[in-house]
């Protein structure tokens, strides 16, 4: 098993780290030709603007797309952003997911925010609710076809989904110490 | 302050530490218009930094130099949909309150500006807003932290366009945390009292091996090769301040060092982005400085 994380720019060490934690090969990405040799592929939190920006210069969106329809794709914050299918005020980016999602739409870093949240695909005998640290994060607005919301907060907004192989949090499981969403995406690309 | 309730908590230092976490391997730039901050963000800076004066002529105009108009900020903020920065004066923790109450989203307490207390730095704990400090030496890296800073920059020499200070600092920094991971135990403590830093820091930094938070490099960076070979030592990403709205292109230059950022390690790469960039800023040989003429000395 072997993890891609999109190495652009942003918080991609840490999931490296995470990943080796767990006993799985963690490459960084930053050309077309890094992506050959995976199964997965992570796209880290950062600045989804730069990030996609430096996508797109280095011929990246396509050669991700079709990547997408194979293996497993994850992405968080950022990363969530550039899978979505639209992006409110702004062209989508990757576009793979069925999502509607807002940036920064919990305001700016003085709103930044974690809490604990009750996600049932990861509980597996686990009652442990799981940190979800949000930085001037994102809002999933909608869910469409078959994508399918698997967390909210405690107010009802939905932070997380999943379609097919492909799954999207706004928050950053790789800033916390619970590796039980590193976990859950790793037997999605053994499935 | 932080406010929480049953299940959210605000303003904690792991969301503050985490914003710099998302900004690494990107590029912040020192903006003074809306104009200029458009084009930091369309290049593809991570953050832009709102100043009335880029360091380079804060050096040349002198004079007492402050916090910004809080109105320019606000359109420095309006304008992008990027982070926000902004410098306050070493000490100066109104200032400080007056950024986080326009909701910036970094505060630097900076020694570009001139300093408003010669003797302490702000208590940067009960600030929602997340602080960056900078410093020459893992001590004084470690007592910012200690303040409660949730991201620290190498000074280097700010507005010079030369890069040797940013290099000996970041040198400094992070040859000092490869010789504290040698250390026995039972050194640390002595160790500690030597660079006047926090014991529990020190400490931690000897176990993981790194800045307890995240390491950014400025001052005096002027090229895509510049902001490469402070990649290649160690730090985490690059302040570039008058390097860029003082060079011939700005926009061309400000892309170029985005691109040499992420692709720090690839030569040809660095080739390729750094042709055709026009005149770099003119820049400041550092030896031609007087001692009182050099920022990095001002924080203690």
């Amino acid at each position: 098993m072997k993890i891609g994380v999109l190495a652009l720019q942003g918080a991609f060490i840490e999931h490296i780290h995470i990943l080796k934690k767990i006993g799985v090969q963690a490459t960084e990405v930053r050309l077309v030709k890094d992506l050959e040799p995976l199964n997965g592929l992570i796209i880290p939190g950062g600045e989804s603007t730069t990030i996609n920006k430096l996508a797109k210069m280095y011929d990246l969106i396509l050669p991700v797309r079709r990547f997408a329809e194979k293996k497993v794709v994850w992405g968080t914050c950022a990363g969530m952003i550039l899978l979505a299918k639209e992006i409110k005020g702004e062209p989508a980016s990757l576009g793979v997911m069925d999502i509607v999602v807002e940036r920064n739409a919990f305001g700016r870093q003085v709103d930044s925010f974690e809490e604990m949240l009750t996600i049932s695909k990861l509980q597996n005998g686990n009652s442990k609710p799981f940190p979800a640290i949000f930085i001037r994060a994102p809002k999933l607005i909608e869910a469409r076809n078959n994508a399918k919301i698997i967390a909210r907060l405690t107010d009802g907004t939905a932070v997380a989904a999943i379609q097919n192989k492909l799954l999207a949090t706004a928050f950053h499981p790789e800033l916390s110490d619970d590796d039980r969403f590193h976990r859950f995406f790793l037997a999605l690309a053994t499935a | 302050m932080s406010e929480n309730n049953a299940s959210k908590t605000v303003g904690s230092f792991t969301v503050k530490v985490g914003l710099a976490q998302m900004l690494k391997g990107g590029v912040i730039m020192d903006v003074v218009t809306p104009e200029h901050a458009v084009i930091a963000g369309n290049a593809g800076a991570v953050a832009v930094m709102a100043l009335e004066r880029v360091p380079a002529d804060i050096r040349e105009q002198g004079g007492v130099a402050r916090m910004s108009d809080p109105g320019l900020i606000r359109e420095i903020m309006a304008s992008v949909s990027i982070p926000v920065m902004a410098k306050c004066r070493i000490g100066h923790f109104v200032e400080a309150q007056i950024l986080e109450s326009i909701g910036v989203d970094y505060v630097d307490e900076s020694e570009v500006l001139t300093p408003a207390d010669e003797q302490y730095h702000v208590d940067k704990h009960p600030f929602k807003v997340p602080f960056v400090c900078g410093c020459r030496n893992l001590g004084e890296a470690l007592r910012r932290i200690g303040e409660g800073a949730a991201m620290i920059r190498t000074k280097g020499e700010a507005g010079t366009g030369d890069v040797v200070e940013a290099v000996r600092h970041a040198r400094t920094v992070l040859g000092e945390i490869r010789s504290l991971q040698q250390k026995p135990d039972e050194e640390l403590m002595s160790y500690a009292k030597s660079i006047g830093a926090p014991y529990e820091l020190v400490k931690q930094t000897k176990e993981t091996g790194r800045m307890p938070v995240v390491n950014f490099a400025a001052g005096g960076i002027a090229t895509p090769a510049d902001a490469a070979l402070m990649m290649q030592l160690g730090v985490d990403g690059v302040f570039v301040g008058s390097g860029i709205f003082k060079s011939g292109d700005p926009a061309s230059r400000a892309k170029a060092i985005v691109e040499a950022t992420t692709h720090f390690n690839n030569p040809e790469i660095l080739a390729k982005v750094s042709e055709n960039l026009g005149d770099p800023m003119v820049g400041i040989n550092i030896s031609s400085l007087t001692e009182n003429e050099l920022l990095a000395d001002r924080g203690w």
